[in-house]
């Protein structure tokens, strides 16, 4: 356990209040964070995805970004660093985006929402000093700044997410509020900026609030009884459910975004072809490997049988016994009470390859398997 | 019932001694999905791995308690691994064993050390 080296750890606003609701606590990205609390992660996970689950992202990097006179200057400085559209990203707006190095790898993968006349980004937590030293960077020669949003983050994700909201905001009407918008409004009658997002494949919310309102404004939330603390232990099974990536893990500098999948997070803007094609790092080796043109994919992976396959198990082909991939998430799936996993496998396995890996002495059969595992229900 | 300092129990049945994981040890896995069980037949070593426990998050080992044999496993765990959740010290056994050096069990703590044992770890 982590507990003896807890006191270097950093806490977020809402510690106390893991603590008083029985929070496993571990050591994560240098904070004192909740692995689960009293239920466990399966009944969180569940809950979140039958009902509503909190969770604190306070961990999580935010950032604000701001123009020389007019935003475009800041949107140009930004393009320079990632494949996304900026320029076009219009107020109350949200999308995401990826930092990559000149061979066209994945320094970390984040959240830009406008906001009026300014972006705020929302970056991991194991690599948001890196990511504000790469903008800061970027930003010396001009264009705009960029600083440090010392807020708390509350993400409320699951189905009856817009009803709970819809309970605690003047404008009850939240319909017209779809996936990937951001507003700033008050909730509970605390200032937050709202994003309609999250991590967990379900509809829900992610609330930016002042550091000294998150824990009322949590509590707050927890009155409601369809609500319920949810750790990282469910933020990480419900993501990779969800198919969604892990920094560090499904993505990393050696991997780039043709070969995780994520050819949506290349604005056709920065494609060949495109009004502002290029002019990000890796640019050339990203142009050339879309739509598909890299050796490995990242799949879906389903294991036989109930032993849960890891992080780290390599893949075999199930003919040749040759080395064709490598599983970078895996766990068992409370919704689907079986084990799944995602990794990268060799191309001609991405479809419908049948391989193996060997855990503790004994072989595994492992399919190649459509992404998402549970189906997003974004409201969109 | 006696039980190791990795939080393993063994309870006499008979001439044979039934194996688990304590309550502690299953609070501290969390949520159990998947357990690897001996064959009957296999030969365990005290202090040496002889079944898994995976929960959510990760795999962990069960050390046996006793040098033996294994003469049954719980095969109920299969299909319902949680029950080591639910009653780690009941319907959550591991296996049955026959002991071939059945003074090892005077060396294993009792219910009073094992307490004492996982307060301090509290």
């Amino acid at each position: 356990m982590s507990d003896s080296s807890s006191e270097s750890l950093r806490r977020t606003p809402l510690h106390a209040l893991h603590l008083e609701c029985g929070g496993k606590m571990t050591a994560f990205a240098g904070y004192h964070m909740p692995l689960h609390y009293r239920d466990g992660i399966i009944k969180e996970h569940l809950h979140t995805r039958e009902s509503a689950g909190l969770f604190d992202a306070s961990h999580m990097g935010q950032m604000t970004v701001r123009g020389d006179g007019d935003l475009a200057s800041a949107a140009a400085v930004l393009e320079k660093l990632m494949p996304a559209d900026f320029l076009s990203l219009t107020a109350g707006m949200q999308r995401y985006a990826l930092l990559t190095n000149s061979q066209g790898g994945i320094l970390d993968d984040l959240m830009a929402q406008r906001l009026g006349a300014r972006f705020m980004l929302v970056v991991n937590a194991a690599r948001k000093r890196h990511d504000f030293e790469r903008l800061r960077g970027a930003f010396e020669s001009g264009g705009g700044t960029v600083e440090w949003l010392e807020r708390a983050l509350l993400a409320l994700q699951g189905p009856a997410a817009g009803a709970v909201l819809a309970g605690v905001v003047d404008d009850t009407n939240l319909d017209d509020f779809k996936f990937m918008q951001a507003r700033e409004i008050s909730v509970a009658g605390v200032d937050c900026i709202v994003s309609r997002s999250g991590y967990s494949g379900e509809d829900g919310f992610e609330l930016s609030v002042a550091n000294a309102d998150a824990a009322a404004l949590a509590r707050r939330l927890l009155e409601d009884s369809r609500v319920q603390l949810a750790g990282l232990g469910a933020r990480d099974s419900l993501r990779l459910e969800a198919g969604l990536c892990l920094h560090g893990s499904d993505i990393t500098v050696a991997t780039t975004p043709v070969e995780a999948g994520l050819n949506w997070a290349v604005a056709k803007a920065r494609r060949p072809g495109g009004a502002r094609a290029g002019g990000y790092p890796g640019a050339e080796i990203i142009a050339a490997q879309l739509p598909a043109n890299t050796a490995r994919l990242r799949v879906g992976l389903l294991p036989a049988g109930r032993a849960p396959v890891r992080a780290g198990a390599e893949l075999l082909c199930a003919s040749t016994a040759a080395a064709v991939g490598v599983v970078t998430s895996g766990a068992f799936s409370p919704t689907l009470r079986r084990p799944v996993a995602m990794g990268y496998v060799a191309r001609e396995y991405a479809d419908a390859g049948t391989m193996y890996t060997v855990v503790r002495g004994k072989r595994i059969e492992v399919a190649a398997a459509k992404l998402p595992f549970v189906a997003h229900r974004y409201h969109r | 019932m006696k039980y190791t300092e990795d939080h393993e129990w063994a309870r006499a049945e008979g001439d044979a001694y039934r194996v688990g994981i304590t309550d502690y040890a299953q609070q501290q896995l969390g949520d159990i999905v998947y357990v690897e069980l001996p064959a009957v037949g296999d030969e365990v070593t005290a202090g040496a791995e002889a079944a898994v426990v995976e929960s959510v998050k990760a795999a962990g080992d069960v050390k046996s308690p006793l040098t033996g044999v294994v003469t049954e496993v719980n095969a109920a765990l299969a299909d319902a691994p949680e029950t080591v959740n639910d009653d780690p010290e009941g319907g959550g056994w591991f296996y049955q064993m026959r002991a071939t050096e059945p003074a090892q069990l005077d060396a294993l703590l009792d219910s009073d050390a094992y307490q004492k044992l996982i307060d301090a770890l509290e």
